[in-house]
C-alpha cells in the first residue's frame, strides 16, 4: 500500500537562512540553512539551548520563523495560512515527544484515534486506524489499556502509534527516549527507525551520542546555528 | 511531493480537498471533545455550574410559583363564571350619590340575554347585634342588607349551613349570615334556634354563606328579605348593587345596555362593571411583585456566570500541555477557541437544566403546600437550557481566545 511514486532526493523538508527571535531578544536560531530528503532520517544533536527544539517546532510548522524560508512537504509555511499549517499537521506530520502527552482519562486506542480528530475521519475509521498502529507497535494487547495501566516504554510507544496512525510522510520526534530506560528507550529507537524506513522521513531531537550514532545523518546544533552535518 | 506512505493499515485516503488538506472538526466530534473536556473534571464541573443551576433554579422557581397562583385565581374566575355584571348608582358632578330607580330590577328582567338577576339594597343605621345588651357602638363592622331570594345563585356562591331565602322566608324576620360575619359572630353552624337582635328586632338565623368571591365586600355583610325589610325599616326598594347574569356570548352587549335600562333618565349616574375583570387584573398584578425576585436569580446567575470564566480560565493554565497536543495533531486556533467556548456553553446549559429541575421541584413543593396547580410556563423550559447556554458562551469568550492564542510550543513545553 504505496502512495503515489515520488522522486527519492525530493525535499521534505527545507530550511533557508531561518533565524527565530524571540521577545527580549532571545536569538534560539540564527540562519540555518539545511536540506532534508525525503526518506531521510536525521539526528538533530546539541547541548540544551542550542535550538534544536525551536527547528524542530519550525519544522512542525507549529511556529513560524522570524526570517528566512521555510517548505514543508512542499508548502511554503511562511505564507501558509493557519488553517493550511494545521491541515498540514494533521496529514503529513506526525509527532513524537518526550512527554508522550497521552490523556489519562483514555484508553489507548482512544488516545490513537484521537491523534487523528482533526482528519475529519469518523470515529470508526479512525479507532479501526488506531487498532492496526498499536498492532504495528507491538501493543496489540494492550488497546483498553490506560496510560496509568502501561510502562514508560509502553506509553511512548503508543504515542508513536497516535503519530503514525495517520501515515504521515514526516515524523518528528523530540527526545523520544529522554524519559525512557536505556532497554526501552532502545526498543523505541528501532521502531521509529523500522517505522520510518516503511516510507517516511524521521527528524529526531536528542543530546544523546548513542541515539544519534543510530542515524545516517546528523546535524549538531550550537547557539541556534548547523555547526556540522555528517553523513555515514 | 509526496513519498511513499507508511506500510500497514492507516485512513483510508480520502483527505484531498480541492487539492489541500483541510483539518476539520466536525460539529458532533466538537460536542464529544466538549464534554470529554468536562468528563475529565466532574467534581470542579458540577461544582461550578451550580452557581449557574442556583441562579436559574430561582429565576424558574419565582416564575412558576406566580404562575401557579395566577392559575389558581383565573380557574376560580372561571369557575366562578365571567359574565357577571353589577350596576351600582355612581356619584353626581358634585359628589353626591345618586340613587337607583326602583324600576331598575324589572326593566333589566325585561332585556334579551339575562340568565339571572338579583341586587342588594343598603339598610341604613340598623345595626346587628347578639344580644340586647351589647352597647351600640360595637357593631363589629357587620352591615345589614335587604336582599331578594336569586343573590346566592348570581353570584355563583353556596350555602355553607341552613338555608337561603325563599320567597315564604323573605318576608319574616330571618338573617342569613355573610362568610365573615357569621365568623365575627362567632356562629358556625346554624344548628337549632340562633337569633340575632337587627334593629331592634328579633331575627332568626336560616343560614350561612360561602365566601362571594366576586363581591367578597359582601361577605361582611348579613341579609334580610327585602319584604321584611321594606316591612320593619322601611327599606325603599332601590337598589345599591344589581347583579346580572348575561349570556356568555353576550356580555359586552349587554353591558353597553345596562346603564341605559336601569335608569333611563340618568344613564350616566350608572356605573357598570364586570368584577372578574378585576380579578384577572389582580391576577396579572401578582405577577408583578415578582421582578424583584428574578433580579436577584439574575444577581446569582451574574456570579456563576463569573465563576465558570473563572474555572475556564485556570482550566486553559493547567490544560497547556492538552492544547499544545492538539495544535500539533492539527487543530487550528479556532478549533481551539472552540472547544473551550463549547466547554463553557455546554457547562453552563447543563447548570441551566438543573437549575430548571431545582425550580420545577420548588414550585411544585410550593403548589402542593398551597393547594394550587403546579404550573411551569412552557416558555421556561426552553429559556433555562438556553440562558444557560448563552450565559456559559459570553462566560467563555475570554478563556477562549487565551487558550487559542497560546503559542502551542510554550503548551508542549509546559508539561
Amino acid at each position: 500500500m504505496t502512495a503515489a511514486p515520488s522522486p527519492e532526493n525530493a525535499v521534505a523538508l527545507e530550511l533557508r537562512d531561518v533565524g527565530k527571535e524571540y521577545p527580549g531578544g532571545v536569538h534560539a536560531l540564527r540562519s540555518v540553512s539545511v536540506d532534508i530528503l525525503t526518506g531521510d532520517q536525521v539526528a538533530v544533536v546539541g547541548p540544551s539551548g542550542s535550538g534544536k527544539t525551536t527547528m524542530l517546532t519550525i519544522l512542525g510548522t507549529l511556529e513560524r520563523p522570524t526570517s528566512g524560508v521555510v517548505h514543508v512537504a512542499g508548502r511554503d509555511v511562511v505564507k501558509a495560512s493557519d488553517s493550511d499549517l494545521a491541515g498540514l499537521r494533521a496529514f503529513e506530520i506526525g509527532f513524537v515527544f518526550q512527554g508522550f502527552h497521552l490523556q489519562d482519562s483514555m484508553t489507548a486506542l482512544d488516545n490513537v484515534a484521537n491523534g487523528m480528530l482533526y482528519t475529519g475521519a469518523p470515529l470508526r475509521e479512525r479507532r479501526e486506524a488506531a487498532k492496526g498502529a498499536l498492532e504495528r507497535v507491538g501493543l496489540g494487547e494492550r488497546v483498553t489499556h490506560r496510560p496509568q495501566q502501561l510502562s514508560g516504554g509502553e506509553k511512548q510507544r503508543v504515542a508513536i502509534a497516535r503519530a503514525i496512525a495517520k501515515q504521515p510522510t514526516i515524523i518528528l520526534a523530540d527526545e523520544p527516549t529522554g524519559n525512557l530506560d536505556s532497554k526501552s528507550g532502545q526498543a523505541v529507537l528501532e521502531l521509529l527507525h523500522e517505522l520510518a524506513a516503511e516510507g517516511a522521513t524521521l527528524a529526531l531531537i536528542t543530546h544523546d551520542e548513542h541515539v544519534a550514532e543510530t542515524f545516517s545523518r546528523r546535524l549538531q546544533m550550537r547557539d541556534g546555528e548547523i555547526v556540522s552535518d555528517e553523513r555515514q | 511531493m509526496s513519498v511513499a506512505a507508511l506500510k500497514g493499515p492507516g485512513l483510508p485516503r480520502r483527505r484531498r480537498r480541492g487539492g489541500r488538506d483541510v483539518a476539520r472538526l466536525a460539529p458532533h466530534e466538537l460536542f464529544g471533545v466538549a464534554l470529554q473536556g468536562l468528563g475529565t473534571r466532574r467534581l470542579r464541573a458540577a461544582l461550578s455550574a451550580l452557581g449557574i443551576a442556583i441562579g436559574i433554579g430561582a429565576m424558574v422557581a419565582v416564575v412558576g410559583v406566580s404562575a401557579s397562583s395566577q392559575a389558581n385565581l383565573l380557574s376560580t374566575i372561571d369557575r366562578l363564571g365571567t359574565n357577571l355584571l353589577t350596576v351600582t348608582p355612581g356619584t353626581t358632578f358634585f359628589g353626591a350619590n345618586e340613587v337607583l330607580p326602583s324600576t331598575a330590577i324589572p326593566m333589566i328582567h325585561h332585556m334579551a340575554n339575562i340568565n339571572q338577576v338579583s341586587a342588594v339594597y343598603a339598610v341604613p343605621n340598623i345595626n346587628v347585634f347578639r344580644t340586647p345588651f351589647v352597647p351600640s357602638t360595637q357593631t363589629g363592622g357587620i352591615g345589614v342588607d335587604a336582599t331578594d331570594t336569586g343573590l346566592v345563585k348570581a353570584m355563583n356562591s353556596s350555602v355553607a349551613s341552613g338555608l337561603f331565602f325563599n320567597a315564604a322566608s323573605e318576608t319574616e324576620p330571618t338573617v342569613v349570615l355573610g362568610a365573615a360575619a357569621a365568623a365575627d359572630l362567632q356562629i358556625e353552624k346554624v344548628t337549632g334556634h340562633v337569633q340575632l337582635f337587627v334593629g331592634g328586632t328579633w331575627f332568626t338565623v336560616i343560614g350561612i354563606l360561602n365566601s362571594m368571591t366576586l363581591d367578597t365586600s359582601l361577605d361582611n355583610d348579613v341579609f334580610i328579605g327585602l319584604p321584611a325589610a321594606e316591612h320593619l325599616f322601611q327599606v325603599q326598594p332601590s337598589p345599591s348593587e344589581i347583579y346580572v347574569r348575561a349570556n356568555v356570548n353576550d356580555v359586552s352587549s349587554v353591558a353597553n345596555l345596562l346603564a341605559a335600562t336601569s335608569d333611563p333618565q340618568n344613564a350616566s349616574g350608572v356605573n357598570v362593571s364586570q368584577p372578574s375583570n378585576v380579578l384577572e387584573a389582580r391576577a396579572a398584578a401578582k405577577g408583578q411583585f415578582t421582578t424583584l425576585l428574578l433580579g436577584l436569580g439574575a444577581v446569582a446567575l451574574l456570579v456563576g456566570a463569573i465563576g465558570i470564566a473563572n474555572i475556564m480560565v485556570i482550566s486553559v493554565l493547567e490544560r497547556r500541555g492538552e492544547i499544545g497536543l492538539r495544535r500539533a495533531l492539527g487543530a487550528t486556533r479556532r478549533h481551539i477557541s472552540t472547544q473551550f467556548l463549547a466547554e463553557s456553553a455546554l457547562l453552563a446549559a447543563l447548570g441551566g437544566v438543573a437549575g430548571l429541575v431545582f425550580g420545577a421541584v420548588a414550585t411544585w413543593v410550593y403548589s402542593v403546600a398551597q393547594n394550587e396547580p403546579w404550573v411551569v410556563p412552557v416558555y421556561a423550559l426552553i429559556a433555562a437550557p438556553a440562558a444557560g447556554l448563552l450565559i456559559g458562551a459570553v462566560a467563555g469568550l475570554y478563556p477562549a481566545a487565551k487558550a487559542a492564542r497560546l503559542s502551542p510550543t510554550e503548551a508542549l513545553r509546559a508539561t
